[in-house]
């Protein structure tokens, strides 16, 4: 199958060692032979973590792609060892919610037995790369992200070095000018392009990311070689490792050190140990590169015509599939096909959640219409990248059937929000029903597609797993005194255009919140000129109108 | 409305080989549902967590800790909304949890 990193003998002989070694962890501490002190951090290296109701294992999605039969694994694991459903998160990755301790080793051995594993969804570590989610079929991608994303899991697992970092890295990476995989939040992004010379080469971004205090990234180098990145990541995370803080947690990401020691400094420093330790032990060889590309080989697609007859009759005769159309396809490189997003946000659904059916139901779509493959993003939804327009009303009816044809991409109901108190350790306030109330006051998708992309970001607390600082819309909860508060902002922006949205003003109430965001969008309707989307009329009026329509003319 | 002071208690933890989460009931047994669990006054509290810290040791729970409650009808009550949430179950999912009727 192509377009699917394969594990060797090397792979799978190591994931077996490991799902045996923490088979063996787990017995010991059942035994009460490893304190809780001992066995956390080895559970927390094994993606495992305890929350509000179970633990909860969060399981590594490399550079968003998995197979049906990955798929069809998480279903089985979701049936017989949690709840019937999971979590697609906005790392690409999935979390089981309801796991017993007892039944982890044998969850590992059956994602073991598919290539899969939650090793570095945790921990102060580079954790699973993330890219773009219609990497290899975008018209305007320059090159496929998902070779350099399995160069970087291949490089950055058990990096004995990098395994007790100051505070966890997260790297993403895109081959595209248009940035769908929120490069500006990550400790270090990578662009991947043509250079002058026509050979592959990386823009370098260091220091983004959100939490309690929010950078984007910023420039390092805008043209490292191809033979060069990982030596250059060496010397970024050399650097990091030797003067990061560690003595203060809130302080201790990369982004924090950028801003302290400054990005010209830093750049200084990270090329000095780039030029010292530059050479044949960190050289990417081009044959590497080469075998690794082999695997994401474009599938064998149809030659077919630009226009597909039967999709455009469709489109004529089924208002619905048409709308359909509008917010949830993407434009593909290869004549005759088209990306599809499946939005994990049914009107007043959970967002990112799945059942065991419709995992097992999206396996089977995908081995029918898209090569067998299916790719999370990170903003909580399924992507068929790769579907012929002719099939795709078929594919939309199939869809329908298992409640996964919102036509919502992109727009106001397409909610990104992490588990938050209700399922989250780290939590101070819900945000799951708030995503549920929005959606619902919203449920009109002729509504949603009439106020256009509108992205609405939520997080429960203040580490920001729900991006909220780059939402047009941004909510954030905080426990006032024990009770449910959100601070809003308006303007963020993930993308090529990345900004940081500014409060809008005092926290709301639980009961506002709703409300509020419908003021913002009522009031944008009314300000917008033609063409305009949230963050543009923004960005021309400023927030303060948006302010006084919320508050009052007093704010 | 939550606040922190000197009135009723429960003990809180996950069991360890499930991570389900119990409370520190009669005879120091762990019980699921939160209507079972014995409520702490006063020094009972310190004492109470000194038997559950034992418990951790003994490897049958872990992170045992305090959780304020109010007694409605003669019923443990969390104040705080993150520990209603963990006797309950998600608010989003009366499906689920305790709530549900779901003990491990």
């Amino acid at each position: 199958m192509s377009g699917l990193y394969r594990y060797d003998e090397l792979d799978r002989r190591f994931l077996a060692e490991r799902v045996e070694q923490f088979r063996r962890q787990v017995e010991r501490r059942l035994a009460g032979e490893l304190t809780e002190e001992e066995f956390r951090p080895l559970r927390l290296m094994n993606g495992l973590y305890l929350q509000l109701h179970a633990y909860m294992l969060r399981i590594a999605v490399p550079y968003g792609v998995l197979s049906s039969a990955q798929m069809r694994a998480l279903a089985a694991i979701g049936r017989r060892h949690d709840r019937g459903y999971g979590h697609f998160t906005t790392r690409q990755n999935l979390q089981f919610n309801w796991i017993k301790l007892v039944d982890v080793p044998e969850i590992l051995g059956a994602l073991a037995a598919v290539d899969m594993h939650a090793i570095q969804t945790s921990g102060n570590c580079i954790r699973n790369v993330t890219t773009d989610q219609f990497a290899g079929a975008a018209p305007d991608e320059a090159v496929d992200p998902r070779v350099y994303g399995e160069i970087l899991r291949q490089w950055s697992t058990l990096h004995p070095e990098f395994t007790f970092l100051p505070r966890k890295f997260k790297i993403a990476i895109t081959g595209s000018p248009h940035d769908r995989a929120a490069l500006a939040i990550h400790d270090v992004a990578l662009r991947a392009k043509a250079g002058a010379d026509g050979a592959v080469c990386f823009e370098v971004y260091v220091g983004g990311g959100l939490g309690r205090s929010p950078f984007l990234a910023k420039l390092l180098n805008d043209q490292v070689a191809e033979q060069d990145i990982i030596a250059y990541l060496e010397a970024v995370l050399r650097i990091y490792n030797q003067y990061g803080r560690r003595d203060n947690i809130y302080k201790a990401r990369i982004k924090i050190l950028v801003h302290e020691v400054g990005v010209d400094k830093l750049r200084e420093q990270i090329e000095a140990e780039f030029d010292r330790i530059r050479g044949p032990k960190f050289r990417l060889d081009p044959e590497i590169v080469e075998t690794i590309r082999a695997h994401f080989a474009p599938p064998p697609f149809d030659t077919l015509p630009a226009e597909s007859v039967a999709f455009e009759q469709a489109r004529t005769a089924d208002p619905e599939f048409a709308r359909w159309c509008r917010s949830n396809l993407a434009p593909h490189r290869q004549t005759g096909y088209a990306g599809v997003t499946i939005t994990l946000k049914p009107t007043g659904g959970i967002p990112g959640d799945i059942t065991s059916e419709q995992m097992e139901a999206v396996a089977d779509l995908a081995d029918r219409f898209s090569f067998g493959e299916v790719r999370p993003s990170h903003e909580q939804n399924l992507i068929f990248a790769h579907v012929r327009k002719n099939d795709l009303h078929a594919l939309w009816i199939e869809l329908r059937r298992h409640d996964l044809a919102t036509a919502n991409a992109g727009l106001i109901g397409d909610i990104i929000a992490c588990p938050g108190l209700d399922y989250c350790a780290l939590a101070n306030a819900r945000s799951i029903p708030l995503a549920q109330q929005i959606s619902e006051r919203f449920a009109d998708l002729d509504r949603q597609h009439d106020i256009g992309e509108l992205k609405i970001k939520m997080s429960g607390c203040i580490n920001a797993c729900g991006h909220h600082h780059v939402g047009h819309i941004g909510i954030l909860g905080v426990d006032k005194q024990g009770v449910e508060n959100y601070q809003i902002t308006i303007g963020g922006d993930a993308t090529e255009t990345a900004a940081l949205g500014q409060v809008l003003g005092p926290a709301v109430k639980y009961d506002e919140v709703t409300d509020t965001v419908e003021k913002l969008v009522e009031f944008y309707l009314e300000q917008r000129r033609a063409g305009e989307r949230f963050i543009d009329t923004v960005a021309r009026i400023g927030v303060r109108p948006f302010k006084e329509r919320v508050y009052g003319s007093a704010a | 409305m939550a606040r922190s002071g000197d009135g009723p208690k429960v003990i809180s933890a996950n069991r360890l080989d499930t991570g389900a989460v119990v409370w520190l009931g009669a005879g120091d047994s762990w019980v699921e549902p939160l209507s079972a669990a014995s409520v702490f006054e006063g020094d009972e509290v310190a004492a109470a967590l000194v038997r559950a810290k034992a418990a951790e040791r003994a490897n049958r729970i872990v992170d045992a800790n305090p959780v304020e409650i109010e007694l409605v009808d003669g019923r443990p009550e969390p104040v705080r909304a993150r520990e209603r949430i963990r006797a309950k179950g998600p608010s989003v999912r009366a499906d689920l949890g305790y709530q549900a009727g779901q003990f491990s």
